[in-house]
This record gives C-alpha cells, structure tokens and sequence, in this order.
C-alpha cells in the first residue's frame, strides 16, 4: 500500500471545488464533520454519505486514488463496527460504518481538491491576528502541515519495520514497536535537520 | 566561488568517559569549485560538512562562509549553502513534487501564482516536470534524490553540499544524480564512497578517525584512502 494514499493526495482540476476558496472548504469540511457526529440516525447517515460521494464526484476525484485511500479507512471503521455491533447491536454497527464513510471520503475530497501550501497560506491568515501575543503564524501552519505530511511517512515506516520483523521470524510486540519507535524519533530528528538546512524556521 | 574556512574547528560530544572527540581542530580553506570528502563510515566525514551550513555547531574554533560566522550568523550562511541528505525520505515533506519545490520559496517568494510558476520551472530544470503533481511517495529512489536536490537548489545557494546523495542509488540514478551535480555553477562539497565519483573533484579530503588525514588532488586523495583500507 502506497501510503500516500492514506488521506488523499491534490489532484489538479478545474471543477468548481478546486477554484472554491479554501476558506469555504474547510469550513464546510468541519460543519459537516459536526453534523455527522451529532445527527445519530440511519436515514441522515446514508444522508452524509450520500453528500459526500456527491461532492467526490462533482470533484471528479480519481477513482483509483478514491478507491486506495478509503481501503485502510474501510479497514478501521469495520474493526470499530464490529464492536458496535457487540456493543449496540447491528443498526448502531451500520451507522458507525457508514458515518466513518462518509467523514474519510469528505477529507479526501477536500484534500485532492486544495493543495497544501493554499492550506498553509489560508491558515497564516487566519491566525495572523495572533502574531501580536507572540505566535508566528508561519511556524504554526508548517506546523501543522509537517504534522499531517508526517502520517504516511510514519505508516511507511511500521509496514517496512513490520517487515522487518516478520523477515526474522519474530513477531513478539517488542520487535516491532522498540524499532518503530526508535526510527520515527530518528525519522523527526533527520526532516528537522533536513527543514533547518532549508533554511525553514529561520526567520 | 564562496570562501569556506575552518579555523581550529573542532566537535566533541558527551560521552560516558568524558568527552568524546568527533573532529578534531581542523583548520582548511575552501575555494575550489568542486571538492570530495572520503572516508570510513564513523570517520567524522558528515560532522565536517554538517559544520559548514550550521547543522553542527563548532565545539571550539570557527566556521566562516564569505566571512560570516557560521555559529553566529547561521540564517545568512543557510541562504548562501544548501544541504543535501542521504535519504530524501527525510526532506521531502509535501506531499507532491511541487508543493515540495514551493515550500523551498515559500521564504522567498510570497505570491502564491509566482510561486508555482518557479517551482514547475525548477522541476523541469531537473527532468521531474511531469511529476509535479505526482505524490512524493510515488517517484524512483533517483527521481526522489532530484527533487531533494531541486528543492535546496530552488533557494539559489552558491555552495551545495550533499552527504552521499548516491549511496541509495542504483547505477543509472547514481549517474543521474551525479551528472546533475557535477554540472551545477555551484561550488560543490560532496561526501561520498564512490570512489569514482570523488575523481571528478578539483580537491579530495580523506578524513580518518575524526581527523583530515589528506588533502590535496582527487587521484592522490583516493590513493591515500585506499592504503588505509585492510585487505
């Protein structure tokens, strides 16, 4: 699995989603996140879903890219189903399931459709009025945006430690995690380098 | 080409037994347009380049760069020397070619539409124009160490340096990447174990055990560090 799929990568376009303001996007995005955690019945659920596959397609996102993305998400929201179902019974299981749906796949939407440094540029002007108590609006966008790119790099690196680990036989926990977890901290400590080098977070 | 002077520079870390010595006080100018660093793995080879754009500050002595101080002045000397790692795993951050190039000049160049446009131009500048919009995760070990090396040259340094950018490579990207490199205006310090690589600069450092142990022409350089080789 490329794990740069995990959350959807900018795809160029011209459809009406890609010339939306990212302002609008996002806003929307966090409204209909709101909405699909606090409207708990079957019906709406299929709603949002059906809203969201709507947006997909007038984004004209790829469907192979929608289709690699949404796998891993598929994966999580029938573990998490599974123990609704143990929990709640079967309908609480589907709406879960459905509702999780719904939530990746407007991400993917949002995130194919907005290039990250317009994210970046749109969160520096929303947080620029902070600057006067002391906050530097660059540092925290790039902040924020190294924290979401840092995801699928630290999925590549379980599955090659997994490999790892598996190509020796091993598979105790503590194979795998005292690895993962020495290389993410080496990991964070190389990109630093590699950010300080560039001159990023200099001024 | 940039003045790149050590002067008694040396770096010692915290060890269980005291200090341990990294790089012993070395003390050299650097003016050539193309200059090789070999050596051992462990040897203090990385330290010696990483002291040259402010990644490692000098336990004692000085680092200057067109005469600013390197521990002092470290913005200005990052402007002028861009770095290039092993794995470009490590530096690319964006999640396409471009948006990573556009990272680069985000410092520079604050219109967004300018932006883009000089960095397709630096992609194609180094062959990645088709992959703009490509995920990072998607490209070649070689097309990935390009666009490592396109993102630090987007800031227009006047020094490269770059720790073994072939060592992950296979055959036809190490001659790739090299051709890239060796075809730069910029002054290049490269680290490599490509002996043949390391042929093509003006000068060659050999460094072994913390210390400069040679330093002159390539062909005497790689002559010296081989007779340090056992076997």
């Amino acid at each position: 699995m490329n794990p740069a799929y995990l959350f959807g990568v900018y795809q160029p376009g011209t459809t009406v989603l890609h010339r939306a303001w990212v302002g609008a996007k996002v806003g929307a995005l966090a409204v209909f996140s709101l909405a699909v955690v606090l409207v708990r019945s079957m019906p709406a659920s299929f709603g949002f879903l059906a809203i969201a596959v709507l947006a997909a397609a007038v984004a004209r996102v790829d469907l192979r890219l929608l289709v690699r993305s949404l796998r891993p998400v598929l994966v999580v929201a029938v573990i998490f189903a599974a123990l609704q179902w143990l929990l709640y019974g079967p309908v609480k299981a589907a709406e879960t399931l459905v509702d999780l749906l719904a939530l990746a796949l407007a991400a993917i939407v949002v995130s194919s459709t907005t290039p990250v440094n317009a994210m970046l540029d749109a969160l520096i002007r929303w947080i620029r009025p902070l600057r006067r108590v002391g906050v530097d609006p660059e540092r925290v966008a790039l902040t924020v945006g190294l924290a979401i790119q840092a995801l699928p790099g630290t999925v590549a690196l379980a599955i090659e430690t997994r490999d790892a680990a598996r190509a020796r036989g091993v598979r105790h926990p503590r194979a795998f995690l005292s690895p993962f977890v020495i290389r993410v901290v080496a990991r964070a400590h190389e990109t630093g380098d590699a950010l300080h080098a560039r001159g990023i977070g200099d001024d | 080409m940039a003045r790149i002077e050590l002067d008694s520079a040396s770096v010692t870390a915290p060890g269980a037994d005291g200090d341990l010595t990294i790089l012993e006080p070395t003390t050299r100018t650097l003016t050539e347009q193309r200059i090789g660093v070999i050596g051992a793995n462990g040897s203090g080879k990385s330290t010696l380049v990483r002291l040259l754009n402010g990644l490692v500050s000098p336990s004692t002595g000085r680092v200057l760069v067109d005469g600013l101080d390197v521990a002092r002045q470290g913005a200005a000397v990052r402007r002028r020397v861009g770095f290039c790692f092993t794995d470009p795993a490590a530096q690319l951050v964006m999640p396409t070619c471009v948006e990573d190039v556009e990272l680069s000049l985000r410092r520079s160049v604050r219109d967004a539409g300018e932006r883009r446009r000089r960095a397709l131009e630096v992609l194609d500048r180094y062959g990645l124009a088709a992959q703009a919009d490509l995920s990072v995760h998607s490209l070649s070990g070689g097309q990935r160490q390009l666009l490592a090396l396109a993102g630090v040259l987007a800031t227009g340094p006047s020094v490269l340096i770059a720790d073994e950018p072939t060592t992950l490579l296979d055959l036809a990207n190490t001659r790739r990447v090299a051709d890239v490199l060796f075809g730069l205006e910029q002054q290049l310090v490269l680290v490599t174990h490509d002996l043949e690589l390391v042929r093509r600069c003006e000068r060659v450092l050999v460094v072994e055990r913390a210390r400069v142990r040679y330093d002159g022409p390539a062909d005497a350089a790689v002559a010296d560090y081989l007779s340090t080789v056992p076997g």
